[in-house]
């Protein structure tokens, strides 16, 4: 049995150029698809505090299906994500358990987390309208304006089936219907000045350049803009435009989205990621959150970051979660269907 | 190809069926992915299928056939171009253009395309620069057509890839037989004349096996398509999983491309059918430049600067001028020390290993007759088209299911548990590169095989040889320079991929590229710019190998037309 043991280690040292770590009481292992630099800070602050350490891998597609591979012997904890549908899409997968917590529930809202409390959001952000400074007096004040003609060639908006603008899209949908939305796609596309692609910042920086008016885009991008974080350029991109906090053509509010974390049904080290999760709602992670990559605290005692603070209140749309979830199918397939990104 | 086998007498020997299990094995190793694939895109209901085939496919198809073919064009006339120039002509400069030429191999497709936005854009340095120079203020007066196109990606991808033609043109360039040249000189044939009737079709196959991974390339890149819009089947799998978390959709279309896949390498194997043509000519004289001046030789420069000044110095000078940016904001971090110990460790376990299996396979179609060794070559080969992360997701399934049943049986046996040997750990990299890079290893070997006279290993086994003494002892030493070549590009390859590593490293890994790509997928360009700075840098350790060791052939050759040695 000696023997056997350490051809297992054997095996296990030639197999891996990094053999990890047997889980230990003091360790969280966190498969992320939020880019490290954004939760690092957070992780490195809980390290400093409790001693215990996290690890962590940066993943794109196929988290979900690493998780759900590895069986019961994934080392994961905590799936930290972006999107209300990958969240979900998680626990379609069969791979989360219900985060139980008393702190949590008095911390974040009901509909801030899974029926079953399989995630929980940790942050939110809005798809907001940047508009040139220079060139639009009126800025648009629903996303539905956007689509009407005397925009047209004046538009900028990334890739139509980038999950964040599809989580818009499926907003509608479930507010107005698919033909109704569907209609709103094809005028929206006419509209564009370029074609749909780029990232959130390039609305802003093909605004300066003078390629297009308005567009769409999401709020901290320009907090990472105009605090000068994102280097000079970007601060003069950020500085072309002002910020409107748009609603739906019913007035009720702001498209938002989430980040959240979900908790790995086979967590070898359970009882530390919920700590690790209470821990991302205290009033000090919120505030790196909110500070470090300007997105809106869930927490209601947290603070709003000043330049975000800036673009008026938030009124978030009420549409619930799941179903904006729910209708993310139909919304690439519009995508698709009127060839937004063709 | 079963024609030199046949005249090999070995196998009659017994050993030989080693090699035909071990090739066996190495294709089913290869073909486990596409299986699980196939077996996925099985499962799926078919309830997005309607919808794939009357709004993706089509797009995506058409897109997809229209960037293989203008990439084959840019990538065949800058190579085989370059290659002609370099080889048949001498003009000043010629000797560093003969391997800065190699130097945009350096350069991953998704960093050029990150690069090249910049570059372009009309706040950009270039268009810039030309406003001012018309005397243009705003851009919203003037501004070039946009890069995030179709023309744009053929562009930057025939810039950076046109290197794998070059290459394998060049060296058979270098191989041909000046007489063949000569004779049609002889009877008449001018420059030109010779050139398009003589040593095109007669450097055909090595155009198509460079082509092949020009093509292969530009159908599996995600990260360079997606940022320049263009829709390709590769794009589309990601965005009917991502966006309709639909795997096997994915799955579905990924079987799609296997088809084209199939077609290439079916087409490249039939460009190669008359390869043996030039094994005659190995040691021959090589064809004798002609020297340019004046006008021939400044047209010669510039068209040897142009892909070279496209393809390498501006983006690497953006990456140089963003990194010291970012240095100076940031600072430089220490994670960057360990990123490039993991990317050069990986790299090279993983060229050792795909080359070992690749001249297994090669090898094999040597000693084994008919028709079965050369086609698991074939199938060997597929796994360099199939996308980086379908590929992850095809070798996870099955991985993590040997891991959790080798727990279970550990655990019940012994009550110890193994936990995740295979997934999650550098094996499954490795292994990921090994497929991936195969078609690599194992077209260079064979290739290699080919120019090598087969009573070479007749004598060597009259002589006493064992089979894998006449590999060690004849061929290896032969092939060293085809073997070589193959290897750095393995490496230059395995250093750059990007999807597979992100999906299948270990917790608190990070390569290069999986920083670059952290950094740049949240739009921080300056930081991400150091780490893709090293990339380049430590791929230009090989390309610069390369450039070296592809040179021999030029001495050899010189120094065989000063002799001139009768024959082998």
């Amino acid at each position: 049995m000696n023997l056997k043991r350490s051809l297992v280690t054997v095996a296990l040292a030639a197999t891996s150029l990094v053999p990890l770590a047997a889980a230990s009481a003091a360790e969280v292992n966190i498969y992320t698809t939020r880019e490290p630099g954004l939760i690092q800070p957070i992780l490195d602050a809980y390290t400093k505090e409790t001693g215990v350490k996290v690890n962590s891998i940066f993943v794109k597609e196929g988290l979900a299906e690493r998780v759900k591979t590895e069986g019961a012997n994934s080392p994961a904890d905590l799936m930290i994500m972006v999107d209300i549908g990958n969240l979900n899409d998680l626990v379609d997968a069969g791979i989360t358990q219900p985060i139980v917590s008393k702190k949590i529930d008095e911390a974040v809202a009901p509909h801030l987390r899974a029926k079953d409390d399989s995630w929980i959001a940790t942050t939110l952000r809005s798809r907001v309208i940047y508009s040139s400074k220079d060139r639009v007096k009126d800025a648009p004040k629903t996303y539905e304006e956007l689509a009407d003609p005397k925009y047209k060639g004046k538009v900028c908006i990334r890739a139509g089936n980038h999950p964040y603008n599809i989580g818009l899209i499926a907003n509608m949908i479930v507010k107005d219907g698919e033909e109704k939305t569907e209609k709103f796609l094809t005028d929206l596309k006419a509209n564009l000045a370029r074609k749909a692609g780029g990232g959130d910042r390039d609305v802003a920086r093909d605004i300066l350049a003078g390629i297009c008016d308005v567009g769409i885009a999401n709020s901290y991008y320009v907090g990472l803009m105009r605090s000068g974080k994102g280097g000079e350029e970007q601060l003069k991109w950020g500085e072309a435009i002002n910020v409107t906090l748009p609603t739906f053509a019913d007035g009720k509010g702001t498209h938002v989205n989430v980040s959240g974390v979900a908790l790995a049904k086979n967590a070898p080290n359970k009882d530390e990621a919920i700590k690790l999760v209470e821990f991302f709602l205290t009033p000090e992670a919120q505030k790196i959150f909110a500070e470090g990559n300007f997105e809106y605290p869930v927490t209601a005692d947290a603070e709003v970051n000043e330049i975000v603070a800036s673009f008026g209140e938030l009124k978030p749309d009420t549409t619930s979660l799941a179903e904006i979830a729910a209708a993310r199918k139909t919304a690439a397939e519009l995508v698709d269907k009127v060839g937004f990104n063709n | 190809m079963a024609d030199i086998a046949a005249h090999v007498p070995t196998t009659r020997l017994k050993l030989p069926g080693g090699w035909l299990l071990a090739s066996t094995l190495i294709a089913a190793l290869v073909l486990t992915p596409v299986i699980v694939l196939i077996a996925l895109a099985m499962r799926g209901s078919g309830d997005v299928w309607p919808h794939l085939v009357k709004y993706v496919l089509p797009v995506a198809l058409r897109d997809t056939a229209t960037l293989l073919a203008g990439v084959g064009i840019v990538a065949s006339l800058l190579g085989v171009g370059a290659a002609w120039l370099v080889t048949a002509y001498r003009f000043p400069g010629r000797r560093m253009f003969d391997w800065a030429l190699l130097l945009p191999l350096a350069i991953p497709t998704y960093i050029m395309a990150y690069a090249s936005l910049d570059l372009m854009h009309p706040l950009g340095p270039v268009q810039g620069a030309l406003r001012a120079l018309l005397g243009i203020e705003s851009p919203a007066d003037f501004r070039l057509p946009d890069i995030r196109s179709m023309w744009g990606a053929i562009l930057l991808f025939g810039l950076v890839l046109y290197p794998y033609v070059y290459l394998a043109t060049r060296a058979m360039f270098l191989m041909q037989s000046a007489c063949v040249i000569d004779v049609s000189r002889t009877l008449g044939a001018g420059r030109l004349a010779s050139f398009f009737r003589v040593a095109l079709p007669l450097a055909r196959p090595a155009v198509a096996v460079g082509l092949s991974l020009v093509l292969m390339e530009t159908l599996n890149d995600l990260g360079a398509s997606d940022i320049l819009g263009v829709r390709t089947l590769t794009v589309s799998i990601y965005s009917t999983w991502v966006n309709s978390s639909s795997l096997e959709g994915a799955a579905q279309i990924a079987i799609v491309m296997l088809f084209f896949v199939i077609a290439l390498v079916v087409w490249e194997r039939y460009a190669r059918r008359r390869q043996r043509y030039n094994t005659q000519a190995q040691r021959s004289r090589r064809i004798a430049a002609t020297e340019l001046s004046g006008l021939g030789a400044t047209g010669a420069i510039i068209a040897c600067f142009i892909p070279i000044l496209f393809g390498f110095l501006l983006p690497a000078g953006y990456l140089l001028s963003e990194a010291i940016k970012g240095v100076a904001f940031r600072g430089l971090s220490v994670r960057l020390l360990t990123e490039t110990w993991h990317t050069v460790l990986l790299a090279a376990t993983a060229t050792a290993v795909t080359m070992l299996l690749g001249l297994t396979l090669a090898y094999t179609t040597r000693l084994v007759r008919g028709p079965l060794p050369p086609a698991l070559v074939r199938i060997g080969s597929i796994g360099y088209a199939i996308p980086g992360t379908v590929l992850a997701v095809g070798l996870l399934v099955p991985l993590a299911s040997f891991d959790n049943a080798v727990d279970s049986v550990m655990r019940s046996w012994f009550g110890i548990s193994t936990g995740l040997l295979l997934s999650g750990t550098g094996f499954a990299l490795i292994y990921a590169y090994s497929v991936r890079f195969l078609a690599i290893s194992a077209g260079g070997a064979e290739a290699g095989f080919q120019k090598i006279s087969p009573s070479l290993d007749g004598a060597a086994r009259n002589l006493g040889e064992t089979v894998s003494g006449v590999v060690r002892r004849v061929h290896i030493p032969l092939l060293r320079p085809a073997l070589g070549g193959a290897a750095l590009l393995v490496f230059v390859d395995a250093m750059k991929e990007l999807p597979a590593t992100l999906l299948l490293r270990p917790l608190n890994f990070e390569t290069l590229a999986t920083h670059v790509y952290a950094e740049a997928s949240r739009g921080t360009y300056e930081d991400g710019a150091v780490a893709a700075l090293l990339i380049v840098l430590v791929g230009l350790i090989p390309v610069a190998l390369l450039a070296r060791a592809s040179r021999l052939p030029f001495a050899e050759g010189a120094r065989a037309g000063e002799k001139r040695p009768s024959s082998v």
